[in-house]
């Protein structure tokens, strides 16, 4: 049950530059709260393993120093000047635009949750923001750790289509603005490992059966040979959050940006995808009881559980997405997914669908269950409110 | 060399254990360590460690001579040093005041690599003068700015946007 009581803090929002000039709306942030974004709720190439497709880009501008050495004052006239050339933008959506300093930590929170700024961004100093699409598969970080980061997020394996888009961003940008770049380096960043393309190309990957069957090293191994990094579900610092890994590229510098998405899209990402349905197929044909075991388990547990933690919650629920998807893209029938596959929805009217366990997912967070019941709860009651969800969701 | 605990496959994981003084080796193979709770951790790429730990560690000709590890930035007064401690440099020019001692740790971060490849800007940016003209001039509009000398402010705002138009 989601219930509909807002929470009452504003964010500030300029929709695009109207021909009578910028018309301001009040918005509140439990707008995009109470539901999910396009990146983890939407369908594509792979999208049972690869969640989402991800492609930043790092910029500082020119005649600036870098932020450790820039004053709050420089920090707030870097802020205006992105600010102002990226509202102006058409970016074929609307835009908002957030205080990111100003903003309370639950709605920080929630867009860390979302994927649309990082902690690093959210809990820094001084003065910075973030301009999001209404659709969220574009934001833009200003005074993150360098001057500008921006990202296109989609679902699923489409990082091509990414990039593409993200170029085409970049370019607007750089009509407006003067960007530090050197012809040796590279596009300048604050920390010499993003320099050069300063690109980073991140894919999610499920990988439940890996870990199942024990062969999770198997990924470790070969994103290590690939000099890539592995990240959680809410990328740096954070643990591998029950299966969902990030994987993202290292290198920066002397490989063009077309040559790392399509080293993701021809190399990287089919071979993890292999590992993941070879992993599938063991379960089914030699370790089916294993497989059977753990989706029974979700499912008893989440239908009946008064209390729940979000850790908890996301290892579950991945045991039924791996069900659910088996049934879907291979056809797999054991009693356990058999099970599965008759409850029904909230509703009454339907089976189960992929759509509303990803929808749990990131409603059940920690941020989006106190937006979405309008006010700060204690981990307990949010453990109760979770559980209660998840439970009226899989009509028990 | 084969694992100790299996007897079958090969040794991938040596440890060196001392205790009070004591040596203690062991050899064994992945399987046998994780069965023991010996930790692989591969989630750190190697790269990844490599650069780091160079970002902690000064170079060889810093090590020759300490005075290079006090050199600052004219325009930003950064450090090698501070730059260790903070892991991000001060302004676009710390590239060049400090080539010598970031290319090691670039060449590491970077899988051996130097020189961009990739995407161009469509437009030149200013040249060095302008831009480090710029830094000066911010640093003194900053300046009269707290000494509340607004005439003088005005002035290199001016010329700020002068150059930047």
């Amino acid at each position: 049950m989601i219930l509909d009581s807002r929470y009452s803090t504003s964010i500030e929002v300029y929709p695009p530059q109207a021909e009578s000039g910028i018309e301001r709306r009040e918005m509140k942030l439990a707008d995009i709260s109470n539901d999910i974004n396009e990146w983890f709720g939407g369908t594509g190439p792979m999208s049972d393993i690869v969640i989402s497709s991800r492609v930043r880009l790092a910029r500082n501008l020119a005649g600036h120093k870098f932020l450790i050495r820039c004053s709050n004052n420089e920090k707030a006239e870097i802020l205006k000047k992105l600010r102002d050339v990226l509202m102006s933008l058409d970016l074929g959506d609307k835009v908002f635009y957030i205080s990111v300093d100003k903003a309370p930590a639950l709605n920080k929170h929630l867009l860390i949750e979302r994927h649309l700024i990082s902690h690093h961004h959210a809990f820094g100093k001084g003065p910075r923001g973030a301009v999001i699409a209404h659709r969220e598969f574009f934001t833009a970080m200003i005074n993150e750790e360098d001057h500008l980061r921006i990202q296109v997020l989609k679902a699923a394996c489409q990082l091509s289509q990414c990039l593409e888009q993200i170029n085409k961003i970049d370019d607007m940008i750089e009509q407006k603005i003067d960007y530090a770049f050197s012809p040796r380096y590279g596009y300048l960043t604050a920390c010499p490992t993003n320099l050069g393309t300063a690109v980073r190309v991140s894919v999610m990957l499920h990988l439940p059966a890996l870990k199942m069957t024990g062969q999770i090293e198997k990924f470790f191994n070969a994103t290590r040979d690939m000099c890539l990094a592995v990240r959680g579900l809410f990328g740096e610092g954070t643990e591998a959050a029950s299966d969902f890994y990030q994987l993202s590229n290292q290198v920066t510098l002397g490989v063009s940006e077309e040559s790392i998405v399509s080293q993701f899209e021809n190399i990287i990402i089919p071979e993890i995808v292999e590992y993941e349905k070879a992993a599938r197929n063991q379960l089914l044909s030699k370790q089916s009881d294993l497989l059977d075991d753990k989706i029974s388990r979700a499912m008893a547990l989440l239908q009946n559980a008064h209390l729940i933690s979000s850790q908890e919650a996301l290892f579950l629920l991945s045991h039924l997405r791996l069900g659910i998807n088996m049934r879907q893209y291979m056809g797999a029938s054991t009693p356990a997914i058999d099970r599965l596959s008759k409850i029904s929805e909230a509703d009454g009217k339907k089976n189960l669908s992929i759509a509303t366990i990803n929808r749990l997912f990131m409603l059940t967070l920690p941020a989006h269950l106190q937006l979405n019941y309008g006010k700060e709860l204690d981990s307990t009651h949010r453990d109760a409110l979770r559980a209660q969800i998840i439970r009226s969701a899989l009509n028990a | 060399m084969q694992c100790q605990v299996c007897n079958e496959n090969d040794a991938t994981i040596h440890l060196t254990e001392i205790t009070d003084g004591k040596r203690y080796e062991m050899h064994v193979c992945e399987r046998c360590a994780a069965e023991q709770g010996i930790a692989v951790k591969s989630q750190i790429p190697i790269n990844e460690l490599l650069s780091n730990l160079l970002a902690v560690q000064p170079t060889d000709d810093e090590l020759a001579s300490p005075s290079q590890q006090q050199v600052s930035c004219p325009h930003c007064e950064m450090t090698m040093e501070q730059f260790r401690k903070e892991g991000v440099l001060g302004c676009p020019y710390d590239y060049e005041v400090f080539e010598k001692s970031l290319l090691p740790l670039i060449e590491r971060a970077h899988d051996g690599k130097t020189t961009h490849c990739g995407k161009l800007p469509s437009r030149v940016p200013k040249d060095t003068k302008k831009q480090t003209e710029l830094f000066s001039l911010r640093q003194q509009l900053e300046a009269a700015v707290q000494s509340e000398d607004y005439e003088l402010a005005a002035k290199l705002r001016d010329k700020i946007n002068k150059i930047e138009s």
